[in-house]
């Protein structure tokens, strides 16, 4: 059995991905660098669609189609939040999510 | 059977492509995560993203490959630098990691990690029965432009809308025009 034709090595590599990606979430403080980590952990969602599609329902398209439905939606949402992270820079002049606490009571 | 000689096997030469491209993919995700230049980030962020088409290239869909580097690597990646450029400058010195956070933080995403490893591990996968063999781009096209046309137009319009409400909260939102 090849390495790269069992499903379990990519849903164990989208895993780890995904651990990554958390971690880059819950540990870094820059708004960009949380968009990467969130991105990473988009990706590793798209490896799982592609892995089951491929091993465990082998339908020609469904799991190509959701996939480029995934990466339409990543595109979207990082325009929305650059733009978002370019206008909070203008504002507040960081990008840093520690002092940027306008809405504190 | 010698180990040197499997390696000229063709399967031998795709196992190891396949290692470098896990490879890839995960030093690069190590590097957008860990390094401390947003810069660095990016380009790690990057590599990842190439390291995941191959992985596509693998799972018999090179167009989908195809897109993950023309969309991910060609517009998010530019656009993120882009935003580098137009936020913080790099030669601010940052503040200093708060040890608590990273701790907290390696501990969240272990737990999820293992948790999710065991569940991996524990599942028994049984595959469907195949429906088709024919994996071509033709296929895929026929039934994004059929089947699954309403997905095709909500992604459209999805963009549209994006594109928009992006243009209006770089420009300064409303009223200031």
């Amino acid at each position: 059995m090849l390495i790269f034709n069992q499903l379990s090595t990519y849903l164990y590599l989208a895993l780890a991905l995904f651990a990554i990606g958390l971690y880059g979430v819950l540990a870094r403080r820059n708004l960009i660098a949380m968009l990467i980590s969130i991105e990473l952990i988009l990706n590793a969602a798209m490896i799982n669609f592609m892995a089951f599609n491929r091993f465990l329902a082998p339908h020609p398209a469904v799991g190509q189609v959701i996939t480029l439905f995934i990466m339409a939606v990543a595109a979207a949402e990082a325009a929305i939040a650059l733009s978002i992270i370019v206008a909070v820079y203008r504002k507040l002049k960081t990008i840093n999510v520690e002092q940027a606490t306008e809405l504190r009571g | 059977m010698n180990f040197l000689s499997s390696l000229t096997t063709p399967q031998g030469v795709a196992t190891i492509a396949f290692i470098m491209v896990v490879g890839a993919t995960i030093a690069g995700a190590l590097i957008a995560v860990l390094a401390r230049n947003i810069f660095h980030n990016v380009l790690g962020l990057a590599l990842s993203l190439m390291g995941v088409g191959g992985l596509f290239l693998y799972l018999n869909s090179p167009f989908v490959a195809l897109m993950e580097i023309l969309i991910y690597v060609g517009a998010i990646c530019i656009a993120i630098c882009f935003a580098i450029m137009l936020s913080e400058p790099l030669y601010l010195s940052k503040p200093p990691r708060n040890p608590l956070k990273i701790q907290g933080a390696v501990l969240g995403a272990g737990a999820v990690f293992a948790f999710l490893a065991l569940l991996v591990k524990q599942t028994k996968w049984t595959p469907a029965p195949e429906r088709s063999a024919d994996w071509s781009i033709e296929t895929l096209g026929h039934y994004l432009l059929k089947n699954y046309v309403l997905i095709f137009e909500l992604v459209s319009l999805l963009l549209l809308v994006a594109m928009l409400g992006a243009i209006v909260l770089a420009r300064g939102g409303r009223g200031s025009s």
